[in-house]
């Protein structure tokens, strides 16, 4: 550690106070589903929870969850499949366009997401001739969702080397034995941290969502997009933020339990 | 050895497994096909086919499309001065948004990165990289909240109000960890003896940031740039959220799509993002931001 004492200090104050710019407004929203007040008064006049009971019982939240619980579970399984395939097409394999493909891969979260948006809609609105609905909802989630199951599976692919997989041929193992006994239970928790981050991805997406969802299917975030205008319902709209902040906690507990700070990080990009 | 062992199955009729296992090149093609043909075809043909659409036009009355090719979505997009006003709002707001992100980022990433000791470095990582995975809707609404008549900043005379402020800053909010990572990341893979080594020779602290952190900082800073830049032409939800009444390039592709029912038109503004975004990662593909993505 060369940097001076100032510099680091320097430093510290400034990482609190962009820490705090990072929590704060999150606290805002817990502490406002507690508020009394219909309208968020400042500082909260008095706290209560009848706002999380009244959200418990409303139904159109209760069904938004659903929907978007099938979504995510959906469109993680086909990202998972999609996903590990092409990990192990890339690591294990030298060929021409290898790189391509790996753009490819990022392509979908690094457009934006409005293009993504637009071209699937068109495509199943004009080419397919497909009605928006959960089909082409599914379809568009797997399509963003398989890289973070890509970068977790490559990331461990690339630590573990394929000296035991060639061990497990060299006996005489064939290429789904040596598959399912060797490399599937060495991938495993990988696989299961890009899951999870791609069912959270799924499970917050909106602006993918609004093109290509229709108007019949509402996931959770369509439905706080919806009533987040409504004075009416703004204290169950809050109460459904405030759980959903307290809920973020456990994909990314669950995927730093499962993989390690290092290849969690590279999940996010 | 004249003896070979013959592996059981291999005798009468050989195993899926042994016949992928002496074809690579199949095993490639099966592993890489589906993968492909999702991403390649579905994908990348989505947005050639959006591109053919935008040179479409819609008759007048229903909302058809009519398959004649036009140039007319180009020419309104670039004659009229209300498209040409949202599209540099939208871009000076990436651009802002990306250079506050850089500001914020620097610091806690240096100090993730060369200061904190190893257990305090591992919760810094999950404190920033926590809200990543809070909902989207859910930070931009909590920032309405923030700037809200009569909330936390009015109260002390702080807030902006809705409006093209509170956007850049919301929107700077919602990408910075994607800023931070990066920047840590690369940090991170900066020996900690070059610090030393610069100290050594008597360089002062200015000295060291400049010749030994910035040159490592900077692909960082452009890796991170991409997705702040990208992120924020591709967002229309937060500027409702708290932009007032201003609008994104993005809101006019989702209301020329749905309200307006003129897809080809909503085609052509969307390839306003993709060609700023080709040509940005065009430009800093020399800098080498690239392969730390």
């Amino acid at each position: 550690m060369s940097l001076s004492r100032t510099t680091r200090a320097v430093l510290l104050a400034f990482s609190a106070l962009v820490l705090l710019f990072i929590y704060a407004p999150l606290a805002l929203v817990v502490l406002n589903s507690f508020n009394t007040s219909r309208t968020f008064a400042w500082p909260p006049p008095d706290l209560t929870t009848q706002w999380w009971s009244a959200a418990l019982e409303n139904p159109g939240a209760r069904n938004a969850i659903v929907v978007s619980l099938e979504v995510a579970l959906m469109a993680t399984a086909v990202a998972l499949l999609l996903g590990t395939m092409a990990a192990l097409a890339l690591q294990r394999f030298r060929f021409f366009g290898r790189d391509t493909v790996s753009l490819l891969i990022v392509l979908p979260i690094a457009l934006p997401g409005v293009v993504t948006g637009i071209a699937l809609a068109n495509a199943f609105l004009t080419m397919f001739g497909i009605q928006l609905g959960l089909f082409s909802l599914v379809v568009s989630h797997a399509t963003f969702c398989m890289v973070t199951v890509f970068n977790n599976a490559i990331a461990r692919l690339r630590r573990l080397g394929g000296n035991l997989e060639e061990a497990s041929m060299d006996l005489g193992a064939g290429t789904f034995r040596t598959f399912w006994s060797v490399t599937l239970p060495m991938m495993r928790s990988a696989l299961l941290a890009g899951a999870l981050l791609s069912f959270a991805l799924s499970f917050d997406e909106i602006i993918v969502t609004t093109f290509t969802a229709g108007s019949g299917v509402q996931t959770l975030p369509i439905w706080i997009y919806q009533n987040l205008f409504r004075p009416n319902q703004a204290p169950v709209v809050n109460v459904v933020a405030a759980a959903l902040i307290v809920l973020s906690v456990i994909p990314i507990w669950l995927s730093q339990k499962l993989a390690g700070t290092d290849e969690s990080v590279a999940a996010a990009r | 050895m004249a003896l070979r062992h013959e592996p059981p199955s291999g005798a009468a009729l050989p195993a899926p497994g042994g016949v992928l296992h002496r074809r690579p090149r199949l095993r490639l093609g099966l592993l890489l096909g589906p993968p492909l043909l999702w991403l390649g075809v579905l994908y990348l043909g989505s947005l050639a086919a959006l591109f053919i659409t935008s040179l479409w036009s819609v008759d007048a009355f229903g909302g058809n499309i009519e398959r004649i090719w036009t140039l007319d979505n180009y020419r309104d997009l670039f004659t009229l001065d209300v498209y040409r006003t949202i599209t540099v709002r939208t871009l000076l707001t990436a651009a802002a948004v990306t250079v506050i992100d850089a500001v914020l980022a620097f610091p806690i990433a240096l100090y993730m990165a060369k200061v904190a000791s190893p257990r305090l470095q591992r919760l810094l990582v999950i404190a920033v990289l926590t809200p990543l995975w809070a909902s989207y809707l859910v930070k931009a609404y909590a920032w309405r909240g923030m700037f809200a008549t009569g909330g936390p900043l009015d109260s002390v005379g702080l807030s902006p109000g809705y409006g093209v402020t509170a956007t850049v800053l919301t929107l700077s909010y919602l990408w910075l960890p994607y800023m931070i990572l990066p920047m840590y990341a690369g940090l991170e893979r900066l020996p900690s003896s070059l610090l030393e080594a610069s100290a050594d020779l008597g360089a002062p602290t200015r000295t060291t940031m400049r010749r030994v952190v910035l040159p490592v900082l900077l692909p960082a800073a452009v890796a991170g740039s991409i997705f702040t830049f990208s992120l924020t032409l591709g967002d229309y939800i937060a500027v409702k959220i708290v932009g007032g009444a201003n609008q994104m390039l993005g809101n006019v592709v989702y209301d020329s799509f749905l309200t307006g029912n003129n897809m080809p038109f909503a085609a052509a503004v969307a390839t306003i993002p993709v060609a700023v975004m080709l040509l940005y990662l065009t430009a800093v593909r020399r800098t080498g931001a690239l392969d730390s993505l």
